[in-house]
């Protein structure tokens, strides 16, 4: 639905000024899905989207003025790109000779981002969650790997004398992921969690080290951390 | 330092206790013909033994010491495994003991995955204390064939016996309810289940209403002035649920226990410096000879005084076995005998004296 409104939207917004481009007619004009306003100011063009809630402000187009197309293009996919945000109120600006556009979510002051590329980077940072489906995506991607590094952590396949992870570190304890890298007194150097790792994979479980890119370290890394959260990072600490 | 300092001094409360109650117990022994002879099984010839319970006196005639060895976890991979190796450590050390205990204490999780081929191995290497040893059953010798190769080698898992007028009692207490049957699991997969400490399916211990029943039985005709010692493998009280540090039941029978006035429960299971009381009934934890369990993030007993981290640098850090030295009174003493630590004296009135949490490491 999302998908077929902005398809629409943008037909109407480019069509719109397309026709307007060249056109005498100097009255405000009223789309279905946006509207043009003319501004107090004479030196910007205010295009409103059809929530209501999202405004570009391009800078440089004179009150009544048709808008030179490319202008027009601008104004159009970044008021599609800014109807992504459903909940927001954005107002954006274009200014007349940079590229650079100017974004304000929410009545917060305005930020500047390079294109249009980078405006999820700002709009998912505000203080609202992060949509749904992309949590849920996250999640379940971290899942997956905490689920891998579990089963490796309770397999004594990962060594060679029938000894697992999890006989001395049940439900990770004893891990303290928080803690490194730390200097180890044993090996007279500083050590990464993953060198640990390596280390019980040598000794207790006498079975191969892992390459610290191979899927089954990071996996390890990963549910050994997991099982941390919201614990205080102390690098260093014995 | 001055921690090593005050472990010395602790243990020379008693330094001389084993080597008196050695000579006393050999001529109570033979005065009253309850010393050992046979190597054979020893929870047969208790239950033979607690048909003479009568005999048996209501306060202890002679102080005496025995040690245990517990948690083995042996896996059918010879005598070379480090587990294995760890097993013969400890059996070397007790034979080593002079005075010698005049028992050994097997606190159970002699097997790792629950095979004949571990248990057998197991079997062999303790054949070699010289002490007579009794043995107690633990949920990794159990779940491969519900205690058949265990009982086969070593016999009835529920059993008690007197000895110089204390009362000792040995539980099963690793019964959970069935989680195999519905789901039809191969054995194997009903041992792994179980196997796995932190199994977030995992099924609580009891002892059951059978054995409860037993015990309480079992119980009716002492006096109430019989010190009593009781062995379970799980901790008879409720530690730690998620990993199994616990007792369902448990306070069913703290109930048939709290009459008397001396009872010491001792446990295997947790593979740590482990003490607690619970009104007058005190619980020592046992020492794993194969590896440490860390503490709990929570339930730790006030009463346990916590051993330091173990140094994942040297295989034997935080394993061992130890000595329980049975006082005039029936009380217990309890001494840890780590292998690269000072030997951790528990006494009874170190845990008595005790009314605020120790502070332990952090994990």
């Amino acid at each position: 639905m999302k998908i077929i409104h902005s398809l629409f939207f943008i037909l109407f917004v480019t069509l719109f000024l397309i026709i307007n481009y060249g056109s005498d007619d100097r009255n405000v004009v009223n789309a279905r899905d946006m509207a043009i306003q003319q501004p107090a100011e004479k030196s910007v063009q205010i295009v409103t989207a059809c929530d209501g809630r999202k405004k570009v402000i391009a800078e440089g187009c004179y009150e009544g003025e048709v808008m030179p197309e490319t202008k027009a293009r601008q104004v159009a996919q970044l008021l599609m790109s800014l109807m992504e945000f459903c909940e927001d109120e954005i107002t954006a600006k274009l200014p007349e000779s940079e590229s650079t556009i100017y974004v304000s979510v929410n009545g917060l002051p305005f930020e500047r981002v390079r294109d249009i590329e980078e405006l999820p980077l700002i709009l998912v940072h505000g203080d609202k969650p992060h949509p749904e489906r992309q949590q849920r995506i996250w999640k379940a991607e971290m899942d997956r790997l905490i689920a891998e590094g579990y089963e490796l952590f309770h397999d004594p396949a990962l060594g060679g004398n029938g000894v697992s992870c999890d006989m001395c570190h049940p439900d990770a304890s004893n891990t303290h992921p928080e803690t490194y890298p730390k200097y180890q007194t044993q090996t007279g150097k500083v050590a990464l969690l993953r060198d640990m790792i390596n280390w019980c994979i040598q000794n207790p479980l006498e079975g191969a080290v892992l390459a610290d890119d191979d899927l089954r370290m990071k996996a390890l890394e990963t549910y050994i951390i997991s099982t941390r959260s919201g614990k205080t990072l102390e690098p260093g600490k014995h | 330092m001055s921690k090593n300092k005050k472990r010395n001094s602790s243990l020379s409360e008693y330094p001389s206790l084993s080597e008196l109650n050695r000579r006393e117990f050999l001529k109570t022994a033979v005065a009253t013909g309850i010393i050992v002879v046979s190597s054979g099984c020893a929870s047969q010839y208790a239950q033979n033994l607690t048909e003479q319970r009568e005999a048996a006196a209501t306060t202890i005639a002679n102080e005496f010491m025995f040690a245990y060895i517990s948690d083995s976890h042996l896996l059918a991979r010879g005598k070379e495994h480090r587990f294995a190796k760890s097993l013969i450590k400890a059996v070397e050390d007790v034979n080593a003991m002079d005075p010698q205990p005049d028992f050994v204490f097997y606190g159970g999780d002699l097997a790792q995955l629950g095979l004949r081929d571990e248990l057998s191995l197991g079997k062999e290497i303790l054949a070699e204390l010289k002490p007579k040893v009794y043995m107690m059953v633990g949920e990794h010798d159990w779940y491969y064939d519900m205690g058949e190769a265990w009982r086969e080698f070593f016999g009835n898992p529920t059993y008690s016996f007197d000895y110089k007028g204390v009362h000792f009692i040995v539980l099963n207490s690793v019964i959970v309810e069935d989680y195999w049957t519905q789901s039809k699991m191969a054995p194997m997969e009903r041992m792994l289940f179980m196997a796995q400490l932190d199994n977030p399916k995992g099924k609580p211990f009891t002892v059951g209403e059978e054995q409860r029943a037993w015990l309480s039985n079992d119980l009716a005709t002492l006096r109430k002035d019989t010190p009593i010692v009781v062995f379970s493998h799980s901790p008879l009280y409720k530690y730690y649920k998620p990993w199994n540090f616990w007792t369902d039941d448990a306070d069913e029978v703290q109930k048939l226990l709290s009459p008397f006035s001396a009872v010491t429960v001792i446990h295997g299971h947790t593979h740590q410096v482990l003490t607690n009381k619970i009104g007058n009934i005190i619980f020592h934890g046992l020492l794993s000879t194969a590896w440490p369990w860390p503490y709990a993030p929570q339930g730790i007993p006030k009463y346990t005084i916590q051993m330091d981290r173990a140094d994942p640098f040297n295989q034997l850090d935080g394993t061992g076995w130890g000595k329980i030295d049975t006082l005039s009174n029936g009380n217990i003493n309890m001494t840890y005998m780590p292998w690269t630590r000072n030997p951790l004296p528990v006494s009874y009135e170190k845990v008595v004296a005790i009314t605020e949490p120790v502070h332990g490491p952090s994990y």
